[in-house]
């Protein structure tokens, strides 16, 4: 199989697990998995080291540190907001037993 | 790092990240999903810095960038008020979204003549998406945070502009494809831009988090588009896996607000600047005060609070959550009514209420509260317009058209705290405030709900 297409497989084979994984979500869920999914995809981050440090120009090295700087504020305040978030149903669980 | 083991790694982190969505998607897991899903990010980002076949430079500022961002990031997403988080996660999905843009644009800038046809067509998929993703974000940042009008907005031949920029984008694409070079990928991504305001501009109301929550679909699809760019496994099926649950969970979100996709999608090109119906004439509304409202709620067998956007504006949950214990200790017999997507946010009003502890079971969800109505003697409307707005109901071609409402015109008494006459959210006049059986108490929903308190407290 060549690169193009095993890259290809990964990617249709990732739809139907991300279509699976939240098939069945609560009304009161839709906006923690929203944003706990608006992190994950913070992970261009990677991609974005990886451009950056590899950068064979000034506009390139410019332009790849802009998007790790953009990046790590998606990644990580994404994730640190859906903790905040989910903190709160914590506090109402207890309350429930 | 040898090869196998640095893609062994990459698969436990791609691993992580879906079981963080499955954790997620279930209020048990949740927060412990996302713990997993902050692990996998963590792996892979620590991962890279051991990338074989990379020239490793420029270490020194990378990691000053990630500093910058972590110092930006964190303390934004600490100190932000529950009520202003859904513009939170649509700048940071943004931001995002154009970060991915620019991952692509330096790559295709160093491979230059090199880069294969399927290359330049994930490349030119990120540049678009991404571009749209960034100024679509920023604009629906903007109409939450009230930093320009939240209606929806739409000026004469709009459809025709946005239409022109469509094709304007998918021109200079091909032109991309065609010929390569780097002025007709800015000049794309210029266009990018300019359609993604345009794209979100017309789309106003309960149907914002919608397009969050599709934007946010979006920049999974060109995280995943760059990571093929980049040959980068991680960031395909990361990237992938947000683009297929996000779209989901857009079509999810829109059957709960009773909203077609579709329309939300392409309001844009179909919608008509509205016309007020007889939104000029000043109409006779019974106001009263807060002992008013005290007798009124004092004499009651069952209430029901409907919470609503304004509650969490006057941040005055911890006064309603006082109010209803002081109902309750009366004998009355209190539960919320909690509209899906009351608020900003769907759960909007959960995660508020929660944060007061109200005790769970009073939390009734739309369709089980709206049969009880009949039997309710006032329904108390904190803060909230469109969720209860009968023309949801009656009124073919408003804006909230056909989106399931709270059923409150059905009890004995309705009473409104609001802080003024103005329309709620999607902007449409309720013709419930002029009803007989309704009360206004105009104010700030904290003070209101205070005043209320001490009102019942002296009778």
């Amino acid at each position: 199989m060549s690169n193009g297409l095993a890259l290809l497989s990964i990617f249709v084979l990732s739809v139907f697990v991300g279509f699976e994984v939240v098939a069945k979500v609560s009304t009161t869920l839709h906006t923690p998995l929203m944003s706990g999914a608006n992190a994950i995809h913070g992970i261009i981050l990677v991609g974005a080291i990886a451009v950056a440090s590899n950068a064979t120009s000034n506009l390139q090295l410019i332009l790849a540190i802009i998007a790790v700087l953009l990046a790590t504020i998606n990644m990580v305040g994404g994730f640190v907001v859906t903790d905040r978030m989910l903190e709160m149903f914590k506090g109402k669980k207890k309350e429930a037993k | 790092m040898n090869r196998n083991l640095y893609d062994l790694l990459g698969l436990i982190a791609a691993v992580l990240f879906i079981m963080a969505l499955k954790g997620l998607s279930s209020p048990k897991t949740a927060r412990r999903g996302n713990l997993l899903g902050a692990g996998g990010a963590t792996l892979g980002t620590i991962l890279v810095f051991w990338a074989p076949g990379s020239a490793h430079k420029h270490l020194g500022l990378i990691l000053a960038a990630i500093a910058g961002g972590v110092i930006v990031g964190v303390p934004a997403a600490r100190r932000i008020q529950m009520t202003q988080m859904p513009q939170l996660v649509a700048l940071f999905n943004g931001v995002g979204g154009g970060a991915a843009a620019l991952v692509s644009t330096v790559e295709y800038l160093k491979l230059g003549k090199s880069a294969t046809t399927a290359e330049i067509l994930a490349t030119v998929f990120t540049v678009v998406v991404g571009c749209i993703s960034f100024s679509g974000s920023i604009i629906t940042f903007m109409k939450l945070q009230e930093l320009m009008t939240t209606r929806p907005v739409v000026f004469p031949g709009g459809r025709f502009v946005i239409a022109g920029t469509l094709l304007g984008v998918i021109g200079t694409a091909t032109w991309v494809i065609n010929s390569g070079g780097t002025s007709p990928l800015l000049i794309m991504g210029g266009l990018a831009l300019l359609f993604g305001v345009l794209f979100v501009l017309p789309v106003g109301g309960a149907d914002v988090p919608i397009v969050i929550s599709l934007l946010n679909a979006f920049t999974g699809l060109t995280v995943a588009a760059s990571g093929y760019v980049l040959q980068a496994t991680l960031l395909i099926v990361a990237g992938t896996l947000v683009g297929a649950s996000g779209t989901i969970l857009t079509r999810l979100m829109a059957t709960a607000m009773g909203r077609s996709l579709f329309g939300t999608l392409f309001g844009a090109f179909t919608a008509k600047p509205q016309e007020s119906v007889g939104a000029s004439e000043v109409r006779p509304v019974k106001s009263g005060s807060a002992d008013d409202v005290a007798i009124l709620l004092n004499y009651a067998q069952r209430v029901v609070i409907v919470p609503g956007f304004g509650l969490a504006v006057a941040q005055a949950q911890h006064t309603v959550r006082e109010l209803a214990d002081l109902l309750t200790s009366k004998g009355i017999d209190v539960a919320y009514g909690i509209h899906p997507v009351a608020g900003r946010m769907p759960g909007h009003m959960n995660v508020l209420l929660a944060e007061a502890n109200v005790p769970y079971e009073q939390l009734v969800e739309m369709d089980e509260v709206n049969p009880t109505f009949p039997q309710t003697d006032v329904v108390l409307v904190v803060g909230a317009n469109d969720v209860v707005n009968p023309a949801a109901k009656t009124t073919p071609g408003c804006p909230i058209y056909g989106m399931p409402i709270l059923d409150v015109a059905q009890a004995g008494n309705v009473i409104f705290l609001k802080r003024s006459m103005r329309p709620g959210f999607a902007g449409i006049e309720n013709e419930l405030l002029y009803d007989p059986k309704t009360t206004l108490l105009f104010g700030d929903a904290k003070d209101s709900l205070t005043k209320v308190v001490s009102a019942l407290k002296a009778l």
